[in-house]
């Protein structure tokens, strides 16, 4: 696997971006840019335009105002519960498919990209689970697969949805593990997410609520106001732990309750 | 005992009629795979009847059946998917209204003082009825099936394993639909001469749902698929042959004795295991 391009040149840039279905956007006003490397948290309520953001990156809608550049290939990672358990397939199968996203439609598979999919599997942990039918991994195990599928397409930018929803403790500090393994090779990640402290480790956070509400590092862009501003009024603060900041924040309707 | 099992390869219509349920068997054994992961089951129903007019029609103008097949199934194709478009609670309603209109205009076309004898022909096919140029056409498009099927099986197996995420490895979703309803439609009209309307369905969904128990990968599960319904199809014309029951009845049952049977194996099985495991 190789990392993508020159570290200078962004993955994605996006100016005055405006997005929608058709009608009124979903999403307006976000300027931002993805470089290799970068781990980008994105945070915002359900409905809060995350998944609009992504389809417009993947060039599913196009941008209704603002400009909006992409740099290469890019992958999706999809919740887990989005694909089928009952299917037969085992875990290279699904590292495989991503091979075809670099094929004419006629062309299957060769030995390289079998290669590169059991290297990919390697990579985010599961050699040894290749020949494992699918549905019988766990949670982690299979959203590991899925970004494993990403890394066979050969994109420089990875969208992860929600990849930690679902996942015990153990799974999800592993999943962490891989993701600055990736960022480390100079992939760019995007990570839909609910989960505050975790965003904390990453090098960016985007906050969007059907406008970028901040964009920059945790530090700068993570303030009391901007959170509240995401999320509409909804963060709470747990009295054992009123610290400003750092107090717990409780985010309905999704509300994952990390340690 | 040995004749018994000689015997109906010795007889050249049977012989036929052997080969013929086998290259059906095989193709509905594979692609019912698709027709079973693709939600296509009740499609392959509704089209399978809908197209009985157009059998009827060409039984009474004396034309090929196989052409009448096929405009009867490009009616049904028509009609079933205008009918999905009205806006309904659901879309089985219209669609099934459809489907036994047409099947009722075919019927009432049957029963016509015109119409050649044979009615029972056309619903429940007549597979000891071809002649080899029938057997012929039916290889062909098996064949031409089956390499289809190879080709594009990569990007069938993507969507149909993530329809999301097909979009982003470069596959159109709806290209790929298109293409498992073409093949579902060849295959009616290879098998419905054969096992006729009513019975086709039988061996485009059972060998697949069968296989389905048992496999863990797609193509471990096609290449069972297409054994079982070659087995199942044979089994059922040996039932014919030495029982003197109807072929295409004997064939359907077959595939339904050998779903029944697998699912009990199989449900027994793990009921087993789970007795054996150890509690919490």
């Amino acid at each position: 696997m190789r990392g993508p391009g020159d570290p200078g040149s962004p993955l994605v840039a996006a100016q005055g971006l405006a997005a929608g279905d058709g009608g009124a956007p979903v999403i307006s006003g976000t300027t931002f840019a993805v470089a290799p490397g970068d781990r980008v948290a994105l945070l915002g309520p359900n409905g809060g335009g995350k998944t609009t953001l992504f389809r417009a990156i993947l060039g599913e809608l196009s941008p209704s105002a603002g400009d909006l550049r992409v740099e290469g290939s890019v992958a999706t990672v999809a919740q887990t519960d989005r694909s089928r358990l009952d299917f037969p397939v085992t875990a290279l199968d699904v590292a495989l498919m991503g091979a075809l996203s670099r094929l004419p439609w006629w062309r299957w598979p060769g030995r390289d990209d079998r290669r590169r999919a059991l290297e990919a599997l390697d990579t985010v942990g599961l050699g040894e689970q290749a020949g494992a039918p699918f549905g019988e991994l766990s949670g982690g195990q299979r959203q590991r697969v899925l970004i494993a599928r990403a890394l066979v397409q050969d994109s420089g930018l990875l969208l992860l949805d929600e990849p930690y929803s679902g996942l015990d403790a153990t799974s999800a500090e592993r999943l962490t593990m891989l993701l600055d393994r990736l960022s480390e090779r100079g992939h760019g990640l995007m990570i839909a997410t609910h989960d505050l402290d975790q965003a904390r480790d990453w090098d960016l956070v985007l906050c969007l609520n059907r406008r970028q509400i901040a964009f920059g590092p945790p530090a700068v862009a993570l303030t009391r106001a901007t959170i509240e501003a995401t999320y509409g009024a909804a963060l709470v603060d747990l009295p054992a732990e009123s610290e400003g900041l750092h107090a717990r924040a409780i985010l309905p309707p999704h509300h994952h309750d990390h340690p | 005992m040995i004749d018994a099992i000689l015997d109906p390869w010795r007889d050249p219509v049977t012989l036929r009629a052997i080969v013929e349920v086998s290259l059906i068997g095989v193709a509905g054994g594979v692609l019912g795979c698709w027709i079973v992961f693709y939600g296509l089951a009740y499609g392959a129903e509704s089209l399978s009847h809908g197209l009985f007019p157009g059998l009827v029609l060409a039984a009474l103008l004396g034309l090929p059946l196989l052409l009448g097949a096929a405009a009867g199934l490009l009616v049904a194709a028509l009609a079933v998917a205008l009918a999905a478009r009205v806006p309904v609670l659901d879309r089985d309603t219209p669609v099934a209204i459809v489907v036994t209109s047409l099947f009722g205009l075919g019927v009432l076309l049957a029963l016509s003082a015109k119409t050649p004898p044979g009615l029972q022909g056309l619903l429940f096919g007549d597979v000891l009825g071809l002649t080899d140029a029938d057997v012929l056409i039916a290889a062909v498009l098996v064949v031409a099936l089956l390499a289809a099927l190879a080709v594009l099986h990569p990007r069938l197996l993507a969507v149909a394993f993530d329809r999301e995420s097909a979009r982003n490895l470069g596959i159109a979703p709806f290209a790929a639909d298109a293409a498992v309803l073409v093949a579902l439609a060849v295959a009616l009209l290879v098998a419905v001469q054969g096992l006729g309307n009513l019975l086709v369905v039988a061996l485009l969904v059972g060998p697949a749902a069968t296989a389905r128990l048992l496999a863990r990968r797609m193509a471990a599960m096609m290449v069972l698929g297409a054994a079982i319904g070659m087995a199942g199809g044979i089994a059922g014309l040996y039932a014919s042959y030495h029982l003197d029951t109807a072929a295409g009845a004997s064939i359907a049952a077959a595939m339904v004795l050998a779903y029944a049977g697998v699912a009990a194996a199989t449900t027994l099985r793990s009921d087993g295991l789970a007795r054996r495991a150890p509690l919490g």
